[in-house]
Parts: structure tokens; sequence; C-alpha cells
């Protein structure tokens, strides 16, 4: 070893030469079986994956809007890894719901290199995407930030727990590899409720307002749409109702942490019926979208 | 609870990376975090987002005793001229490693 060189003890030996340190990335999809399991309806599976991928795919945008934004630069950091590990999900179960139901993928263009999980998140229409009203929300301060990070860490980590046990392999390995990811999302955000709960007169006003704003939306999380009641069935979807049961006693001992009581605010109702899971979406999903994909679809031949 | 806003900054840590094959902790920067806790969750943010480590030090960076560059001269250059001080007069076998 180099003593002259700090970061000589991080390196790999067979590295890439292209990294300073710090390779080895896995694929989290080596090896898989990327084939729709029979009797798996494939309409089906990819509006499922579109409605796992938008959820992601919104945090991850809400996350990257902290970017020059946040309190502190490690916060910052924070934010945008969280921010990025959401993203990778949400590719991968785009990909796998243009691969399912190609018909789901937005037309392009001839002859454009853009690839279907990039053509589902920047060409697609908001009625198109799927994700619950919570991921919808904006940022607010940090409060409301952590506090929603918090309730939808903890709901996906158990949804993605069930779906380690899906019936289509491409689901389970991205499930595999997200129950890692989520476990340190909804650590890193229920220790900073608890932290801004128990922190200072200010701190403490902030969560409790934050609270405020998050809980309206909390109903539509146990919501279960009948795609995937379809796909419990056939055992490739996890039921969204059961994972909140199992969220909701997390948030209470959350709560209980930040000597906190549930706000008493009442939920926002659907409208008409029909939710995130229909498409029918939040005032603020719109501008965030136009923001997300106005580069992408000015130059639907451009190559990234 | 204190009641009013904390406007003081954090205190700055100083962390260590060990890295998958490092055999031991190396220093790698800096950073501000609240208490030790947040301290060990901001240094997997900030240093060991590209993979690089397995094993994390944090410590406040006021609790280490650091050398001070005045007392380079007599901390150091004594031990320059004292060669008879490196085992280079015995034979290494080939495979001891990490001397």
């Amino acid at each position: 070893m180099d003593h002259d060189n700090a970061y000589d003890g991080l390196v790999e030996t067979q590295d890439d030469a292209r990294w300073a340190f710090g390779t080895g990335f896995d694929d989290p999809l080596a090896g898989v079986d990327t084939t729709v399991p029979t009797g798996v309806d494939g309409a089906a599976l990819a509006a499922y994956c579109l409605m796992l991928g938008d959820d992601a795919l919104v945090s991850a945008q809400r996350l990257a809007q902290w970017s020059t934004r946040a309190p502190e630069l490690e916060e910052e950091v924070a934010l945008a890894n969280i921010g990025l590990d959401l993203l990778g999900q949400a590719r991968l179960l785009l990909a796998r719901a243009a691969a399912a139901d190609p018909s789901v993928v937005p037309p392009l263009p001839e002859g454009s290199p853009v690839p279907s999980e990039d053509a589902l998140a920047f060409f697609r229409d908001a009625p198109a995407f799927r994700p619950v009203h919570l991921t919808q929300v904006p940022n607010g301060d940090f409060a409301v930030t952590v506090v929603r990070l918090t309730v939808l860490s903890t709901w996906r980590l158990e949804v993605l727990r069930a779906l380690t046990a899906s019936r289509d392999p491409v689901l389970a390995a991205v499930a595999e590899k997200g129950v890692k990811e989520l476990s340190y999302h909804r650590d890193y955000a229920a220790r900073w409720c608890v932290t801004l709960a128990q922190g200072t007169a200010v701190s403490r006003s902030r969560l409790v307002g934050a609270l405020g704003v998050v809980w309206p939306y909390l109903a539509e999380l146990s919501r279960v749409h009948p795609v995937e009641r379809s796909l419990v069935e056939v055992g490739v979807a996890a039921d969204p109702s059961a994972a909140w049961l199992v969220a909701s006693a997390f948030l209470d001992q959350v709560l209980a942490a930040g000597d906190l009581e549930p706000p008493g605010t009442r939920s926002v109702g659907t409208m008409g019926g029909r939710a995130g899971r229909d498409g029918a979406h939040t005032e603020w999903l719109g501008p965030l979208l136009d923001e997300m994909q106005v580069v992408a679809r000015a130059h639907p031949m451009g190559r990234w | 609870m204190s009641d009013e806003p904390v406007r003081a900054g954090w205190p700055l840590y100083e962390v260590f990376v060990r890295g998958k094959r490092g055999l031991n902790h190396v220093h790698v920067g800096s950073l501000h975090a609240a208490d030790d806790e947040m301290a060990l969750r901001h240094a997997r943010d900030v240093y060991t987002r590209r993979n690089e480590g397995v094993s994390i030090w944090a410590v406040r960076a006021d609790l280490v005793a650091a050398s001070s560059p005045a007392e380079k001269d007599p901390f150091f250059a004594p031990s320059a001229d004292k060669v008879y001080r490196h085992p280079t007069f015995y034979d290494i076998p080939d495979d001891v490693p990490h001397l």
C-alpha cells in the first residue's frame, strides 16, 4: 500500500481504471429471467409497475428539488442519495412496464434513440401517471419533507418486503434491492422526525405542522386498486392495505418516540372515487412533470 | 427541550472509512453533524455513496490530539538519520505481508 495516498486503502485492485475508487457495482437484474410468468396478464403487470415506478419517480423528483436548497450540505447529499435510490427503482420498474406491455410506451419519432423507460418518464402525460397523491404534495419545509419521507418509505418498505416473494422474478429482484435502500430511507427520515419533535420549540412546531400537511393523504395508501387486487390473487403484487397495517404500527412508534399525537385533520377525499392510482391527480403533479420533462421533450431525438 | 431556536453550527467530525480490501480505516474527510449518530449517517451519505466502504469511524474533530506544525522539527527531524531503526539488516521472508 502506498502510504502517501490516503485513498489507496479504498482501492480495489481489479477496479475499472476509470474510477478513482469504489466500484464493484452489482446489477440487480443479473441472472433474472425477464419473461412474464405464465397466467399473468401483461397489461395488468405493466399497469402495476407504473404505479410502483411512478411513486418512486415523482418522489425522486421532489427530493431532487432540494438540491442547492437543503438546510445543510450533508442533508442535501443525503436527500439526493435517497432520490437517486428511488430513481434507480423507477428505472427498473418503468423498463419492466414497457417490457410487459409495449403499448404503454408513448410513441416517439421514427429513429429516436430514447429508451422505453425514458419515454415513459418524459413523454407520458399526467393522466397516464399513477403516483399516490402524497408523492405529489410540494416539499414545503424540511419538516414536511422528512414526515412525508417517513410515511412513504415506511409503507413502500412493507410493499417491497412482500414483493420479494412475487411470482414475477423482476419485481422480486427490484424488491430485494429496494428493501435495503428503503430501510435506510426510513431510518434517516424517522430519526429526523424524532429529532425535530424533541428539539426546540420551533422545530417541534414545524414538525407538528408537517404532520397536519401529510396526514390527510394517508387514506389513499391503503386503497387497493382493481389491478393490484387481480395481481395479488395470482401472487404477483403486494397488497398495499396489508403493507399499510404494518407501516402504520411503525409510524405509531415514531410518533410515540417524538411524544406526538396523530393530527386530527380530515382526510382529503377521492375525486369521484378516483385517486392517483386511477390517474386523477392533485394540482401539483402537472407543474412537477413540466419541469421534469421539458428538456427531454424539446429533444425527442436526443441521446443522453 | 429548549425554547430557543439553536443558531450555533454543528460540530465538526473527522471521518475514517475502511474499504472492502483495506486493512485499516483511512481518513477521507470531515463533515458537520449534531451528534455521533447523525455523524455516522452523514458519513455514510457523503463518503460511501460510491461503494467505497464497509466500515466507518466518525470522531469529533476537537477530540483529536494533533501535533502542531510548529513542532515539526523537534518531533520528526531527529528520526531522519537513524537508519538502524529500519529492519533493513534482516532478510524478510516473501510470505510476510503488510510489514
